[in-house]
């Protein structure tokens, strides 16, 4: 394989933005027929690499050759008619279209000019049922549906573009197990093809377990190019990093050894349910306690937790807190009893692009407070630089516009947020998807050393190891139906699996 | 599958229109009648062409102020060149035509090439617009040109006695064609999507610039073409005709279901949004005794309840599903 040529070749690579140096002397090289992993830190340039690449940036110096060809691409649009489909970070399709139009706008299949919509619809449901196994309704607009299912219609209409290369910018980050393999077995196929593919993503076993080469990139700068089979784990994770990691090895000890002392009860949902979303369930948190919610996509993992901070309303049970039992019936109030949210949806419900770093992350401690009650220059630069430090977000700055952070960096901003308000529950709805190895194990460690302090945490996630290692009791949702809870020595991964399975 | 939430708003109009034409009908002897239903295509069809242009402007998620002082412009021009230079109307029109289209597009290219917000650039292509219209004449210009006098006289007959205008039928017209290009054709689609977010256009590889540009020349040549029709109707041109219309246009829109956010709404609607604007003041005029400044009164509340309306809507849009 390595003696062919590539099909695309990226040279010395600069680009920089206003006060940023985002990528410096980078190399990239992607051949046919093998699946290329771009690897490295949050902001350490690999969304922006590909973003040069597809004309949404321009290059400040360097050159791209496709098929030994300089080619020089304006726009996304010509990115596609040179053979390039890609996926970006982040969902960018439009919510208000139907599903089947973000898998065939621009290419809708026309007669004289005019749109064949049953043909259209037809096809959309064909891609997504054999391609990525995904009944859905596919006439509904695309916000009705979960981040996980539009991540997949992003994919579906890629793949519905005949390429040469195909770039999938952490195309993982919001599927579960499942999704993934499906996913890879795609990518395994289009290579035989003779695609080349560019994958990021921030799993190392997702980067071993498919990809053939590996580029590394540091701080914006060319670590260098490997064969995947050929770089040991640690090796890899030193080149990402620049330094030896061992947080995770300690973590899960920190687990074990709080496990068994409760707190009192604070917070009970009691039959608690939905229509459609989810089916009535009893759960308990208790002081200081970290609850997992286990399942697949589409369990009900999210709505349970939207149940719990009152966005949407029961229609049997009540939530009773503290003992008391009047329920909580809107964000509004839940915020008051010191409950927070940090949705898995941070692009619509999350993040206001045009603020700064400081601002955003003051946002929710100052709705609480009230507009009366500002809170001075000086101290929200304190909160910041505290958080910033904390959470180590990068760049360092709080006067960032937070649209121009990098993925995994925007998510960061969204937890210190929260964690600014001091709740006594966070929800945390997939915390750490898009967020490095480092910064990971950091974000859990706080939960543990948080919930020590006495915060409760309700734990969404769809990396089973990662709610096994920071819940003391994990609840597992099968079809909307709370199937199984679990606690202490019964908790393994096993045991979810089979809960999940339905054994 | 049960009524899509995404039809609410134009249901909600269509019904309100059968709604207010039945009230009409039952109240006053003569509403119930085609000839009533035509006149509301009759005396508001330079509207429906407006509303038509401005209903992409809106889908695409932008705003444009220009149109009552191009329809103005059109008129000046028109009676100008006809009547004070004697020139075919076979000429003008097309060039009148143009104008507005080039005039749109000018605008277009300013908003999308300069990243000015729509709302200023027309608003400046408002005030010039008009401001041209003194440029040719500070007075009235009356027009007697035999195919202008004919035109406006023109009566279709149509089955039961009843009648209608042949500037009705061009608005019929484009309204079709308007729905077929928002539907069927990929510059329609595209529209939509520019509205619901015009970063993921550019990566999902739209024509955006395209597609901005094209939207505001869209308007203007929709302005020119109502301002003809505006001639017919008038037979005059005139700097002061069409004040404000730009707000009733906007007003057809959004009571036709349209999101003002854009990407959301559909031409059809602003059609009925049109005819609920006419069916008021026609069961004022019926009524006699009320001063048209009611007509305003009532536009003025319904597009507060539809407004509210798509926010209640909107707010149901985060629940998901799986
Ligand atoms: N439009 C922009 N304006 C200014 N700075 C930007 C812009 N886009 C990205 N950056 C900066 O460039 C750097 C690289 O960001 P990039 O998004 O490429 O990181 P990434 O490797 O994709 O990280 P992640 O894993 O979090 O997605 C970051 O420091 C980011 O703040
Ligand atoms: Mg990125």
């Amino acid at each position: 394989m390595s003696t062919q040529k590539p099909i695309l070749q990226m040279k010395q690579i600069h680009k920089r933005f206003p006060g940023v140096k985002a990528l410096s002397n980078v190399n990239l090289r992607l051949f046919p027929g093998e699946v290329h992993a771009l690897m490295g830190e949050n902001g350490a340039g690999k969304s922006t690499l590909i973003k040069v690449l597809t004309g949404v940036y321009s290059i400040d110096e360097g050159s791209v050759e496709m098929e030994e060809a300089p080619i020089s691409v304006q726009s996304p649009l010509e990115s596609q008619a040179a053979g390039i489909s890609t996926v970006y970070q982040e969902v960018n399709l439009c919510p208000n279209l139907t599903v089947a139009e973000n898998i065939f706008i621009g290419r809708e299949p026309r007669k004289f000019g005019r749109i064949l919509w049953k043909e259209m619809n037809k096809r959309a449901q064909e891609i997504l049922s054999e391609r990525l196994n995904l009944q859905i309704d596919v006439t509904e607009p695309l916000y009705m549906y979960s981040v996980a299912v539009q991540q997949l219609v992003a994919i579906a209409r890629a793949l519905n573009i005949s390429a040469k290369v195909l770039i999938l910018d952490e195309p993982t980050s919001s599927l579960d197990k499942n999704e993934v393999q499906q996913l890879f077995r795609i990518m395994e196929k289009l290579k035989q093809d003779g695609l080349a593919i560019l994958f990021v993503t921030h799993f190392l076993d997702q980067m071993y377990e498919i990809s053939d080469r590996v580029t590394i990139l540091r701080n914006g700068e060319f670590v260098g190019e490997y064969m995947a089979k050929d770089l040991p784990r640690l090796d890899l994770v030193l080149k990402m990093i620049g330094k030896e990691l061992n947080l995770l090895e300690e973590l899960p000890s920190l687990a074990e050894e709080y496990k068994d002392s409760l707190g009192e009860e604070l917070v009970k949902a009691d039959g608690l349910g939905r229509k459609g979303a989810i089916e009535p369930f009893d759960l308990s948190i208790h002081k200081g306690e970290v609850v997992g919610l286990a399942g697949l996509l589409g369990s009900g993992r999210t709505e349970a937790a939207r149940l719990f901070f009152g966005a949407d309303k029961p229609d049997s049970g009540k939530l009773i807190f503290s003992g008391r039992s009047e329920g909580v019936h809107t964000p509004r109030e839940a915020i008051g009893r010191r409950i927070a949210f940090c949705s898995e949806n941070r692009k619509t419900e999350g993040i206001i692009g045009d603020l700064t770093v400081r601002e955003n992350i003051i946002l929710a401690l100052q709705a609480k407070q009230g507009v009366f009650r500002t809170i001075s220059r000086k101290q929200q630069e304190e909160y910041a630089d505290e958080y910033i430090r904390m959470l180590n977000i990068n760049p360092p700055s709080p006067d960032h516009l937070i649209k121009n952070l990098s993925g995994g960096n925007q998510q960061k901003v969204l937890l210190a947020r929260w964690l600014l308000t001091s709740p006594q529950l966070f929800i945390l709805d997939e915390p750490t998807r898009g967020i490095d190895i480092g910064a990971k194990a950091e974000i859990q460690k706080l939960v543990l050393s948080l919930s020590r302090q006495g915060m409760s945490f309700l734990f969404i996630s769809s990396e089973l190891e990662e709610v096994l290692r920071v819940s003391g009791r994990i609840a597992i949702l099968r079809d909307r139906h709370k199937v199984k809870e679990i606690s202490g020595k019964d908790m393994s991964q096993h045991q979810i699996m089979q809960a999940i399975a339905g054994g | 599958m049960s009524l899509n939430r995404k039809y609410i708003p134009i249901v909600v109009t269509i019904l309100l229109f059968l709604l207010m034409f039945t009230a009409g009908s039952f109240r006053y002897t003569g509403f119930f009648s085609l000839q009533v239903l035509m006149n509301l295509l009759i005396d508001n069809a330079f509207l429906l062409i407006t509303a038509v242009g401005m209903s992409f402007v809106i889908l695409s998620g932008g705003i444009d102020l220009s149109v009552g002082s191009i329809i103005a412009l059109s008129t000046m021009v028109s009676a100008s060149l006809v009547q004070q230079h004697g020139w075919s109307p076979a000429v003008v029109i097309p060039l009148v035509l143009l104008m507005g289209a080039a005039f749109g597009c000018g605008m277009g290219a300013i908003i999308h090439y300069f990243k000015i917000q729509p709302f200023i650039v027309t608003l400046a292509g408002m005030f010039m617009a008009r401001g041209l219209c003194y440029v040719i004449s500070i007075d009235t210009i009356t027009i007697d040109n035999p195919f202008y006098t004919s035109v406006a006289q023109t009566k279709i007959a149509l089955p039961g006695g009843s009648f209608i205008s042949i500037s009705a039928i061009i608005a019929l017209i484009i309204a079709a064609l308007a729905i077929f290009i928002a539907h069927y054709t990929r510059f329609g689609r595209n529209v939509y999507a520019l509205g619901g977010s015009e970063q993921s256009s550019l990566l999902m590889g739209l024509p955006v610039a395209r597609t901005k540009v094209l939207v505001y020349t869209l308007s203007g040549l929709c302005s020119a073409l109502a301002g003809i029709v505006f001639t017919f109707y008038m037979l005059s041109g005139y700097g002061l005709h069409a004040v404000g219309f730009e707000l009733d246009t906007i007003a057809a829109v959004v009571i036709g279901g349209t999101l003002l956010t854009g990407g959301v709404g559909y031409v059809l609607g602003t059609f009925f949004g049109v005819l609920i604007q006419g069916v008021i003041q026609t069961i004022i005029s019926f009524e006699g005794t009320l001063s048209s400044w009611w007509t305003k009164i009532v536009i003025g509340l319904l597009l507060f309840v539809f407004i509210l309306l798509q926010r209640v809507l909107s707010a149901n849009r985060s629940s998901l599903k799986q």
